[in-house]
């Protein structure tokens, strides 16, 4: 409750809050408000935002129509966004809690893996994973999250460095408690507040990745990508730029909601800490 | 200087071992992938005998354990042989050795432009902390950090090529213009202003935010008081006390996104058409050229290694505590 309270008074917070609803709200309502197939032909191509009632945001040059595009690629940024999150934080948890938490070689090893992964550039890390695997949805998401466990692995390690030798941690081992119970119920509660912050920007990147690499056309061409809309628009960019425009303003609010919920959660939950 | 020599080269010697795990999962990875070289060049010659198959093994090297295999391959790039690139006809490294120059360059510039645009935005907000140029610099930031670079590339083409017309919308220089010397480096850095620019605001937001932090943290501390209480004026406190101390953590945050930043360059470069290495990139996956992505992946793990090599220099130069 009181972290809420914190959370509230920060602006940044309450801003990122709205916002997030808001895109929540698109990607949910997406299958009522229009039922159709985004990737469909709705209507003539490229007729501009305003020029016809049924289609307020117009048409790009394959004929679709943008506001249903839009509506339903926030869904697909906000899936493909939280899967990887999730996939990149899981193991940057696992492999940060046991190199914080052992030490000696296996942190080395463990260590010099992780620098590897920082050694090569995302991005290009990326670009070889959709090479060799492909690009369905399933393979994209996974690989996004392949590409971003290393800074919560490195959070999480500092964190356990940290705690692995207070007192409770050592009572704990005193009564005899085994490692992985030690591990996932005494030190890993602790060390979370850090890296759940750290989520919401691990998130704004996943999006920002997926939407580059649709833009790219090495996205899974069969979904409703914002990146796949600004790539398609990128043939009619001098005379008709909207298309582009519109789900790149998509991208920048989405991103946006998540790096300022993040400041207002580190705000609320460790003040003291800079969130980069 | 000795001592920062010694210092240097014991952490390049660190990532030796880096560079050793990043070969190797490469090499894991492409066992990992489905079917093999002889597979691909089977299906391109539209399929043959099971002889052929064999003896095209033999002779690319794949008839042997994989543990054999994966010494070959060590070797073979030891002596900086990265094999034939399959669009091009011509050794990788060669492929790789012409599109370096550019990339070299438009990292340099977007790099130089983000960490000073950062520096000086984040002495004024914290110079002002919490004041109005402090609340519009940092809400630039957060709005800088959200935006994609690609479509902010656009988004540059249309505003200042196509409706003002002032500048190129890409390509590296003006082809068949045969401009030397000074008229040609302004051509160059003409075609470089919008690319430089579409990849360097996110780096910008970063490093202001950075910056902004270092420098409230570093007038936090006593020796700045005595420097005030010395009867210094602000500004000379400013940028000759606290600025030196606040810049190490940037120098450190270079270094380390560094290899972000030559992944954004992939998406910047095939905006702007830039015959870089990012393009290459993004050519070689659409080409299924293995070959050629896999050298991209070690040249660019090698520039990264170097920048992090330069950056520690750059670091016990600045902190003399470093290394003593």
């Amino acid at each position: 409750m009181r972290a809420l309270r914190a959370y509230l008074r920060s602006p940044a917070g309450v801003i990122g809050a709205v916002l997030l609803v808001a895109v929540i709200a698109a990607a949910l309502s997406a299958d009522a408000l229009f039922p159709r197939d985004p990737l469909a032909l709705a209507g003539r191509p490229l007729q501009w935002p305003g020029a016809n009632p049924r289609l307020p945001l117009g048409t790009d040059n394959l004929g679709r129509d943008i506001a249903a595009f839009l509506f339903h690629g926030a869904r697909v940024s906000l899936l493909i966004g939280l899967v990887a999150s999730v996939v990149a934080v899981g193991i940057g948890v696992m492999v940060g809690a046991i190199a914080g938490f052992y030490g000696g070689w296996v942190d080395d090893l463990l260590m010099r893996i992780t620098e590897a992964f920082q050694t090569v550039p995302n991005f290009i890390l990326l670009l070889v994973l959709v090479a060799v695997f492909g690009s369905e949805l399933s393979v994209i998401t996974i690989a996004i999250g392949l590409v971003g466990w290393t800074a919560p692995c490195r959070l999480v390690r500092a964190e356990f460095l940290s705690l692995r030798n207070r007192e409770f941690v050592l009572a704990a081992r005193g009564l005899g408690m085994r490692d992985l119970p030690l591990i996932l119920g005494e030190v890993l509660p602790n060390a979370l507040p850090p890296v759940i912050v750290y989520a919401s920007v691990v998130m704004a990147i996943a999006i920002l990745l997926e939407s580059a690499l649709a833009f790219l056309g090495l996205s899974d061409p069969n979904i409703a990508s914002w990146g796949n809309m600004i790539g398609a628009g990128r043939a009619v960019l001098r005379t008709e730029w909207y298309v582009s425009a519109i789900p790149g303003g998509a991208i920048l609010v989405t991103v946006l909601a998540f790096s300022l919920v993040g400041q207002g959660l580190n705000d609320a939950l460790n003040p003291r800490m800079q969130v980069l | 200087m000795r001592r920062l020599a010694a210092l240097a080269l014991r952490r390049l010697a660190q990532s030796l071992p880096v560079l050793l795990i990043i070969l190797v999962g490469l090499f894991l990875l492409l066992q990992l992938a489905p079917g093999d070289t002889v597979d691909a060049l089977m299906a391109q010659m539209g399929g043959g005998s099971a002889e052929d198959a064999a003896r095209l093994r033999e002779q690319y090297g794949l008839d042997v354990g994989v543990a054999a295999q994966l010494g070959r391959y060590l070797l073979r790039l030891a002596s900086f042989d990265l094999g034939q690139s399959a669009i091009y006809g011509k050794p990788v490294a060669s492929v790789i050795a012409e599109r370096l120059a550019v990339t070299a360059l438009f990292m340099s510039c977007a790099l130089a432009f983000a960490f000073a645009a950062g520096l000086v935005l984040g002495v004024l907000a914290a110079r002002r902390v919490n004041g109005w140029p402090d609340t519009l610099i940092s809400t630039l930031g957060l709005v800088f950090y959200a935006i994609p670079s690609f479509w902010l590339g656009l988004m540059l083409i249309v505003l200042f090529s196509v409706k003002l017309a002032w500048l190129p919308p890409g390509g590296f220089e003006s082809i068949g213009a045969g401009l030397t010397g000074l008229a040609r480096v302004l051509d160059i850095a003409e075609h470089l202003v919008l690319p430089v620019l579409s990849l360097a605001l996110i780096f910008l937001a970063i490093y202001l935010r950075l910056m902004r932090a270092s420098m409230l943290e570093v007038m936090s501390l006593d020796f700045v008081r005595t420097a005030r209480a010395k009867g210094l004026s602000e500004s000379r406190v400013l940028w000759r006390h606290v600025l030196r101390n606040a810049l190490l953590p940037m120098v450190t945050f270079v270094g380390l996104q560094f290899s972000t930043m030559l992944g954004g360059s992939v998406v910047v470069e095939s905006v702007f058409s830039l015959p870089g290495l990012g393009r290459l990139a993004f050519e070689s996956v659409v080409q299924r050229d293995l070959n050629t992505l896999l050298g991209i992946v070690l040249v660019s793990a090698l520039l990264v290694i170097l920048v992090n090599f330069l950056v520690d220099l750059l670091y016990a130069r600045l902190d003399p505590r470093i290394g003593a």
